[in-house]
């Protein structure tokens, strides 16, 4: 039992951070430019195919560095000769063109790589493990993915609290045009923040590549999953999406783990049913991939504004 | 210094500048008065391009009209909007620090200035400048703006909802303002201060400008403030 807490809260904590690296992007950019990203999945799988084909190359850790960069300035093209112009048409036009981008995307990477997963793995020697409890490894891959998750967090926290730029970034999440009549560039700005967020993505594709699968449908099965996080941590709020992408990764990593099923736990809080019924003979495991949008439709219910929201989803 | 020939604005289809003239001069205190509706505050948001504007608007000679809001300030023209915006999220001092355009050359106004200016300020330099009250916040913008060393600023609408004890404060600030030459475009509703410390006064009535000269030349034209000003 205790292996179960200790792996499933290790596993659990990098599919939170994972899920954080994606989040803190699309809520950043959507709080800055109002913009609701339908593409920002799709550039966490560019970043986890950009890192292989490029990893056959050059190796895996330059890979690691520069997929994400590529995906950055291939986000900085998107916005500004793309959204900058759908911009002037309002949001819903935008949202419709980060729509159309998010499946140009998918089918690219189909045409291009094929539509079974791709061979995207650690270097032999990370799969080695870094410890071993109750019988059970920790990959050395696992231990540096959550390393680097964490320097991305610490970096990003430096960024907005301690830099200049991050002071106009905080600055124009409440009031854009005036950070503007200050005479700080605000459309660079959202330039800049829109190919950070894409990075950011990559990178989560990069480093996650190799522990989930790098399939075509890994935007299509994360996507939903970081809006989730964004509106339940609160639309526009970093500190939520934290808080959510943790939660949710911790949620859904211990159902799966557990080998509970909903009769078992009616029986525990002293019902008696039959814990092999249709309904009751359900394992939590089986309900893990739902825990998201579950939690999504109570907190839209009874917490409009998310966990630290302030602005109305 | 500010040049403006013929400005039109339009929110959707209506009209609501409709050629309007105006010129301010270095150094030079002048106020915009009218009642509500007439087209005042969408006077400077269109100098500042945050409504299109039509019309030739000239800064020290160079065309600005329609250029981006940043390059627009950068050019030394300061706007304080009526909604004053403070970032909530950020400190006092944050805020004042964000008026600064350029880091690596520094203007004249300094952050310890204000906060001796406004001890109110001064006491709450680091918490979250959403906590202030309506009249610290509009002292926070005005200094903010002036952190950023503007040849012109336009303020517009400073004193309203404000307490007299604090509209007597802002009028001290715009007349420290105007002491270190910096010029002036004060919006105003309240005539009084408009009076004490414009050198010019303009009224304005349906999107043009109606009245254009001295303060003294304003209390003494009665048809002018019975049909454009008073209520």
């Amino acid at each position: 039992m205790l292996e179960v807490i200790v792996f499933s809260t290790l596993n659990g904590l990098l599919y939170g951070l994972l899920l954080f690296m994606l989040s803190s992007g699309l809520t950043l950019i959507f709080s800055m430019m109002g913009v609701l990203n339908f593409a920002h999945a799709s550039f966490y799988m560019l970043g986890a195919y950009f890192a292989y084909a490029l990893g056959l190359h050059i190796g895996f850790w330059p890979a690691l560095f520069l997929a994400p960069l590529l995906v950055a300035v291939l986000g900085a093209v998107v916005e500004r000769f793309g959204l900058r112009r759908v911009h002037e048409n309002g949001h819903v036009a935008e949202l419709l063109f980060t729509f159309g981008l998010a499946y140009v995307i998918d089918e690219t990477v189909h045409l291009l790589w094929g539509s079974i997963p791709v061979s995207y793995s650690a270097p032999e020697a990370l799969r080695a493990p870094l410890f071993s409890l109750f019988g059970t490894d920790y990959s050395i891959y696992r231990g540096v993915t959550m390393m680097i998750a964490i320097l991305m967090f610490v970096a990003l926290w430096f960024l907005l609290k301690k830099t200049r730029v991050g002071l106009m970034i905080r600055a124009a999440l409440t009031h854009g045009a005036m950070v503007g009549h200050l005479g700080h560039n605000v459309p660079r700005l959202f330039m800049g923040v829109f190919a950070f967020g894409c990075g950011l993505a990559a990178l989560a594709g990069v480093i996650g590549g190799p522990l989930l699968s790098t399939e075509p449908g890994m935007a299509q099965s994360l996507g939903p999953v970081v809006f989730v996080v964004v509106v339940v941590g609160g639309m526009g709020s970093l500190s939520g999406a934290f808080y959510a992408s943790l939660l949710i990764g911790l949620v859904q990593t211990f159902f799966v783990a557990l080998d509970v099923s909903i009769g078992d736990l009616l029986n525990g809080l002293g019902f008696a049913v039959d814990p092999y019924g249709e309904v009751t003979g359900i394992t939590l495991a089986s309900i893990a991939p739902m825990t998201p949008f579950i939690l999504l439709v109570l907190i839209l219910i009874f917490r409009p504004r998310g966990l630290m929201g302030e602005l109305e989803p | 210094m500010l040049e403006v020939k013929d400005l039109h604005a339009y929110y959707g289809k209506s009209h609501i500048l409709n050629g309007v003239d105006l010129s301010i001069g270095e150094g030079e205190v002048v106020s915009l008065l009218g009642r509500n509706g007439v087209g005042r505050s969408t006077t400077v948001k269109a100098i500042m391009g945050e409504v299109p504007p039509r019309g030739s608007i000239r800064f020290r000679g160079e065309q600005i009209a329609g250029l981006p809001n940043h390059r627009i300030a950068r050019k030394g023209l300061g706007y304080v909007p009526e909604s004053r915006d403070v970032f909530p999220t950020l400190t006092v001092r944050e805020n004042l620090e964000l008026g600064v355009k350029n880091t690596r050359r520094p203007g004249k106004w300094k952050v310890p200035q204000f906060l001796d200016m406004f001890p109110n300020l001064a006491r709450r330099a680091d918490a979250p400048a959403g906590v202030l009250s309506g009249g610290e916040k509009q002292m926070l913008t005005i200094s903010r703006t002036l952190m950023g060393d503007p040849a012109l600023i336009m303020i517009d609408e400073p004193t309203e909802g404000l307490a007299p004890l604090i509209v007597k404060q802002i009028g001290e600030l715009i007349a420290e303002i105007a002491a270190a030459g910096v010029s002036i475009l004060l919006v105003e509703q309240k005539l009084s201060i408009a009076m004490d410390i414009s050198h010019r006064v303009l009224v304005m009535g349906h999107g043009r400008i109606v009245f254009e000269g001295t303060p003294a030349a304003l209390r003494g034209d009665q048809t002018v403030r019975g049909e454009w000003l008073e209520v």
